[in-house]
């Protein structure tokens, strides 16, 4: 027969006979459970930060990229050679399935000229699907249009660095700007995106018809050809059946026979990006895993107060067996007794670690997303450690024989 | 049968190589409502034979029957048991918790045996009432005099609802008048509740107070005879 509740008045009472001492067990798990916390918050802010930016990309995103060809043994990098042609876009969009959209890329880097104000930037030839692939909305104006396209209007999208540094405050939409001397009428803002994962600036670039890229900017000896295709799945689970898709495709518009090798490369870059954020979520595991050795120590220091504890209580442990206390009675009170150490470190250490993470992230600038996971991981394991250290003493103390204790001086 | 039936005990300690024998072949009964006081000089085994009656130790030969069950048989819990239910403890140096206050420590034997907690404060008020300290119960050992500390020692031994008491030197730290009021509780206990009282002393005119007197030299029983009373 074990009764809970006064067990626990007896172990909160001995744990307040010994304030300084209490205080300093506790002091080993309070820093092991604030590092944990702190570890994992950091690790966590650090990939949902990655996510948050691979979701800017785009989802589901497939990127084909020409060349990989071999000319005289010596196999060229990918985008050297250029094979991939609006067409093909076209056919991608109409062929596969599995395929909800694709924009076609011919870009440059071009002086931008508004005013007295002139920029140096990306400026991307693409189709009106490219909003729809990178999941990118306008923040101000409307987009050009298919028509634009045929026509090759001079008209252009404007991402918001590229608005900061040449209008200020002045409002865009309508304005003229000259990219490499030729006119553009501004026809709408592209909304912040922010940074990629590679820490590139997405808003510093200037969206226009393809087909104007290609006849007033970028023009080159492979009238038709652009750089790259962006293509978007229906769904996540469509990425295979997507990248399989186009480029069989693409092979069979290439005419590339069953041994030659592609003339082209399809990279699947959403799953390169959550590969990243996978390497990420475990950087944080590793983090915490690390202060989780801190924890460890700290158990140690509670085995080893408890350990004393005993000794010094001999007496007490005696009189309570000679009035009645069973082995469970006694084992359970020095258990307890460790718990609740380890349990108040373990929620004073949540509380550090919790204020501890959002110190780090306003002082060094880090994103901490401190998860109820980790305060859950955290408690708990404070609570295994207690009980774990604490059996040891519990169990030293119940093994004693009761007339030797009462006697123990 | 006799309440307590000791057969034949011997209890020898191992000091290294040489075996001392603290007791040597003791037979005796105790009988229900007796007042027994144990006498004899230091080492002569009294104190461990009252060990062995409270179930704090075991013998090392022999058999010792309580209520007629046969304590040499019992696991460390069945003893603890026992000592709950059975006996109640009174001791030379009081032995109560320092830190708990006088109601908590004549609680501890309820707490153990798993009653709830109204009833344990209850019994525990009733039994301290009886020993006359009510409005102590929330001092703390070290806030009371001897007297009254073995006062609650003997409410803890009591409120079990033990038929034995044991009390090993209870008046071995107290003054003469408080030694007599302690002995005039147990001589109460007695002869209004009969409960069992066997007594360890040296001083006779503590013995003076039991109906029966044992005396131990060397392990032995030397005498046991009964006291009349004028």
């Amino acid at each position: 027969m074990i009764n809970i509740p006064s067990t626990i008045k007896i172990s909160f009472r001995a744990l307040m006979v010994n304030k300084v001492r209490s205080a300093l067990t506790m002091l080993g798990i309070i820093i092991g459970v604030s590092a944990v916390i702190a570890m994992l918050a950091v690790g966590t802010g650090a990939s949902r930060k990655i996510a948050e930016q691979i979701s800017s990309m785009g989802s589901n995103l497939l990127m084909v990229l020409p060349g990989a060809t071999t000319s005289g043994g010596a196999r060229m990098g990918a985008g050297t050679q250029p094979t991939l042609s609006m067409g093909d876009a076209e056919a991608i969009v109409k062929e596969c399935p599995a395929v909800s959209e694709a924009a076609p890329v011919l870009n440059g880097v071009a002086q931008v000229i508004y005013g007295h104000q002139n920029w140096s930037t990306g400026v991307v030839g693409t189709t009106p699907g490219m909003l729809i692939v990178r999941d990118w909305p306008l923040a101000a104006g409307r987009s050009f249009t298919a028509q634009d396209v045929r026509s090759a209007a001079k008209v252009a999208l404007l991402g918001q660095t590229v608005v900061d540094n040449l209008f200020g405050d002045e409002e865009p939409v309508g304005q003229i700007i000259r990219i490499k001397k030729v006119p553009f009428t501004v026809l709408g803002v592209l909304a912040a995106k922010g940074q990629t994962p590679n820490g590139q600036d997405q808003d510093d670039t200037i969206y226009i018809p393809v087909t104007t890229a290609q006849k007033r900017l970028f023009g080159t000896s492979f009238p038709g050809m652009v750089r790259i295709i962006m293509v978007q799945a229906k769904s996540t689970g469509d990425l295979g059946s997507a990248e399989e898709q186009v480029n069989n495709l693409l092979r069979q518009r290439h005419h590339i026979g069953q041994r030659q090798e592609s003339d082209f490369t399809v990279r699947n870059l959403t799953q390169f990006m959550q590969a990243a954020e996978q390497s990420s979520k475990v950087m944080a595991l590793l983090l915490g895993a690390i202060a989780s050795v801190s924890l460890l120590v700290g158990g140690i220091g509670i085995m080893n107060i408890m350990l004393v504890s005993v000794t010094e209580r001999t007496r007490e442990i005696g009189i309570r067996m000679a009035i009645g206390a069973k082995t469970w009675d006694i084992r359970l009170q020095f258990i307890l007794e460790a718990l609740t150490l380890s349990l108040i470190g373990g929620i004073t250490g949540i509380i550090i670690g919790v204020f501890g993470s959002s110190i780090l992230s306003s002082l060094a600038g880090w994103p901490t997303v401190v998860s109820s996971s980790s305060i859950l991981l955290a408690f708990g394991f404070s609570g295994v450690v207690g009980i774990f250290f604490g059996f040891y003493p519990a169990y030293k103390a119940s093994l004693l024989e009761p007339i030797d204790a009462l006697r123990y001086e | 049968m006799a309440l307590l039936e000791v057969r034949e005990v011997t209890k020898v300690y191992k000091l290294g190589d040489i075996e001392l024998k603290a007791l040597n072949n003791v037979s005796l009964n105790i009988e229900r409502g007796e007042f027994a006081a144990i006498m004899g000089p230091s080492g002569s085994g009294k104190s461990t034979f009252m060990n062995i009656l409270g179930c704090l130790d075991k013998p090392t030969n022999g058999h010792y029957m309580l209520e007629g069950i046969n304590i040499g048989g019992l696991s460390r819990d069945e003893l603890a048991g026992i000592r709950n239910k059975k006996i109640g403890f009174v001791f030379q140096g009081f032995n109560l918790l320092p830190r708990a206050s006088a109601i908590e420590n004549v609680e501890l034997p309820m707490l153990y045996d798993g009653l709830p907690a109204k009833d344990r404060r209850q019994r525990a008020m009733a039994a301290l009432r009886s020993m006359g300290l009510e409005g102590r119960e929330n001092h703390r050992p070290n806030q009371l005099s001897g007297g009254q500390q073995q006062r609650v020692a003997i409410a803890r031994a009591l409120v079990n609802g033990a038929p034995i008491i044991l009390a090993d030197e209870p008046t071995g730290n107290l003054d003469t008048k408080t030694s007599s009021e302690i002995m005039g509780l147990l001589l109460k206990l007695n002869t209004e509740s009969s409960i069992t009282v066997i007594l360890v002393t040296h001083e006779s005119d503590i013995a003076a107070f039991s109906r029966r007197m044992i005396r131990f030299v060397d392990g032995r029983i030397v005498s046991n005879e009964e006291v009349t009373k004028s």
